[in-house]
């Protein structure tokens, strides 16, 4: 059984009003304008969701995993774009906490806590499960790497302060690329937003490229050793961007579920509820079976994160499921509204967008069900 | 200064359309619907935390309410609310204005250490306004409702109460009952810190006993307003069926909305 803390059920309540009032009322109008409201960001900052799985010592809240889902359903389920851009910031902020060293998480941190928003730039135009294939090179120059290239599809693009970046630092023995995670700090000359996205769904962050040129930072920049790009981008994007993917598909799942309701029970057809009709049930039972099965799995795949059990696999499962049910149910949703369905006075076509645009991020479905058969032929 | 807030659980705004009334008791049935602070008590735990935040002291907060509402006071507690009183017994149930205020202040005597007493002006359930003034006579202790400014200037509160065309200014010497409306300030949202920190806070329950009452001064027994009975006006649609020619049934719903005012 799935049982919330206390605590747990008390920070739900507290988002959930601060959402409502903050992030409902605009979610409509960040999407059709395609824009990030980075103030919000700080706004979040100043409530500890920017930091909730970060230790207090580094200005965190110091919660956990399945709090930072929590936070992410809530915003997911008015705005799934929004929560896009602080699931992002998480990643910057899970990078540094797990493989950067005392001083790196001394130095950025408490930044990245209390306002400045975090980025991970990895995919390349060759696309971000080509992690090899990458062609942005970072060159070790009197002290300094040099780094070069262009990153694309990185969320948060134009908003980020401090970046952290892969490059190929250069080859092995084998002539395989060694890849290396580099911070790269704010106002850092070289490292600007090149193209912004016009993106289908989860309008209200940024997509664009970050253009490297000739970028200069510290030596001590590198997170982790040289050669550990790999284990720090799969790490961070497998289980805590897929997590955040997760508990964003929820947020979407839970929108479809409780707008269904509402809708069927105030739409009067032929003199009575929409949802006296039998066809009408069958797509509210199965928004609400969608939304409980990927709660079950969204919050168990952060529960084993939070207790430091492997969980790739699990959270695989989760995004999985989550985001393609989030579009099974923002098409049945759109049916069950019929012509409202699809203007914009109503959001349901919004969900569907987004519950689309959630699929690619973090590892397509294909990708998913690749690293779950994988989990599974290895047993 | 150490500052007491009352505040009282209500039903959430957005369940409205969920409430009923006992006809036998005459009271709301609470049972199925999520509680929350009374949105105006809000506004009275922000304007005591401001003005900790400026004096020092602490904050506390009394409720007189079901064991239930234990959960709705830890929002205070997050708010940034050091302690919270929660005055819960059977014969409790039932309680008019008077006798609320009546434990209220029971609770308030008991605790003793307090400078300044906030309240929402009225309640989002009830409504009445009665409380703030009740409570400040039964303390005696000046009081003033619908509170809409508040500062403290060389130890003399200058208050600005909200009047219908307008506001009257008053100063006055604490200790003090003030009912503050919403106009007063923006209640903050809760951070995570403080729903962390609300876990830890003392949270102390009092019954009957430990007040020291007689259960026939308390709750239904002892309230003095005795609701009547209650009617429920018809809110039926009245419903005229138009036959015939579309034409003529087009220039009969002109007559139709014309009578009713609805065409000049």
């Amino acid at each position: 059984m799935l049982k919330f803390s206390e605590q747990q059920e008390l920070l739900r309540k507290v988002v959930r009003d601060f959402v409502e009032k903050e992030i409902a009322p605009i979610a409509g109008k960040i999407d059709e304008e395609d824009t990030c409201p980075v103030e919000l960001l700080s706004m979040t900052a100043r409530l500890g969701y920017n930091g909730v799985f970060t230790p207090a010592i580094y200005g965190g809240t110091g919660l956990g995993y399945t709090e930072r889902a929590i936070i992410l359903e809530e915003i997911a389920r008015y705005s799934a774009g929004f929560a896009m851009a602080l699931m992002t910031h998480h990643l910057g902020v899970a990078a540094i906490q797990t493989w950067g060293n005392e001083e790196q998480k001394k130095k950025y941190l408490p930044k990245l806590c209390s306002g400045s928003v975090g980025g991970l730039a990895v995919t390349e135009q060759g696309g971000g499960s080509d992690f090899s294939g990458q062609k942005s090179t970072g060159k070790l120059v009197d002290g300094c790497w040099i780094l070069n290239g262009r990153k694309c599809f990185i969320t948060n693009s134009h908003c980020a302060d401090i970046n952290i970046v892969t490059v190929k630092t250069g080859e092995d023995e084998k002539g395989r690329p060694v890849i290396s995670a580099v911070v790269i700090d704010e106002n850092t000359p070289g490292c600007t937003p090149g193209r912004k996205e016009k993106k289908t769904g989860l309008r209200g962050s940024y997509l664009g490229e970050v253009v490297l040129n000739n970028v200069k930072v510290p030596e001590g920049n590198v997170l982790g050793k040289v050669g550990d790009g790999a284990k720090i981008a799969l790490g961070t994007i497998g289980e805590v961007g897929r997590s955040g993917m997760a508990a964003i598909g929820l947020g979407i799942l839970r929108a479809c579920l409780e707008d269904s309701v509402k809708f069927s029970k105030e739409r009067i057809i032929y003199g009575k509820p929409l949802a006296k009709l039998t066809n009408i049930q069958f797509i509210i039972a199965q928004n609400r079976i969608d939304y409980e099965a990927g709660r079950l799995m969204t919050y168990n795949a952060v529960g084993m994160k939070d207790a430091g059990l492997p969980c790739t696999p699990e959270v695989a499962m989760a995004k999985y499921f989550t985001t393609e049910a989030a579009v099974n149910a923002a098409k049945r949703t759109t049916d069950l509204m019929g012509g409202y369905g699809v203007i914009y006075d109503y959001p349901v076509g919004r969900y569907l967008r987004d519950a689309v645009a959630s699929i690619p991020s973090g590892g397509t479905s294909h990708v998913m069900q690749l690293v779950i058969a994988g989990s599974e032929l290895k047993k | 200064m150490n500052i007491a807030v009352c505040v009282k659980p209500v039903p959430d705004p957005k369940s409205y359309d969920k409430i009923t009334i006992n006809p036998e008791t005459k009271l709301l049935e609470r049972n199925k619907i999520p509680m929350v602070i009374n949105p105006t008590d809000k506004h009275a735990i922000e304007a005591a935390i401001q003005l900790k935040e400026l004096y020092g002291g602490k904050v506390i907060l009394i409720s007189m309410a079901p064991p239930g509402a234990k959960e709705v006071l830890k929002d205070g507690l997050a708010m940034g609310v050091d302690e919270a009183y929660l005055l819960s017994d059977r014969f409790f149930a039932g309680a008019d204005t008077f006798v609320t205020a009546k434990t209220l202040a029971t609770g308030l005597k008991k605790i003793e250490n307090f400078d300044l007493v906030f309240a929402g002006s009225e309640s989002a359930d009830g409504g009445t306004s009665h409380v703030p003034s009740q409570l400040g006579e039964m303390l005696g202790i000046p009081h003033l409702n619908h509170v809409m400014a508040l500062v403290m200037e060389d130890g003399i509160l200058k208050i600005k109460t909200k009047i219908e065309n307008g506001y009257m200014d008053y100063e006055g010497r604490l200790p003090m009952v003030l009912g503050v409306v919403r106009e007063i300030n923006t209640p903050r949202y809760i951070p995570l810190m403080g729903v962390i920190q609300a876990q830890g806070k003392p949270f102390t329950v009092w019954g009957l006993n430990d007040l020291q009452l007689d259960p026939a001064v308390v709750g239904l027994a002892g309230s003095p307003t005795k609701p009547g009975s209650l009617h429920t006006p018809p809110l039926g649609r009245k419903v005229e069926m138009l036959d015939g020619e579309l034409e003529k049934v087009a220039e009969k719903i002109i007559v139709v909305l014309h009578s009713a005012g609805l065409l000049s």
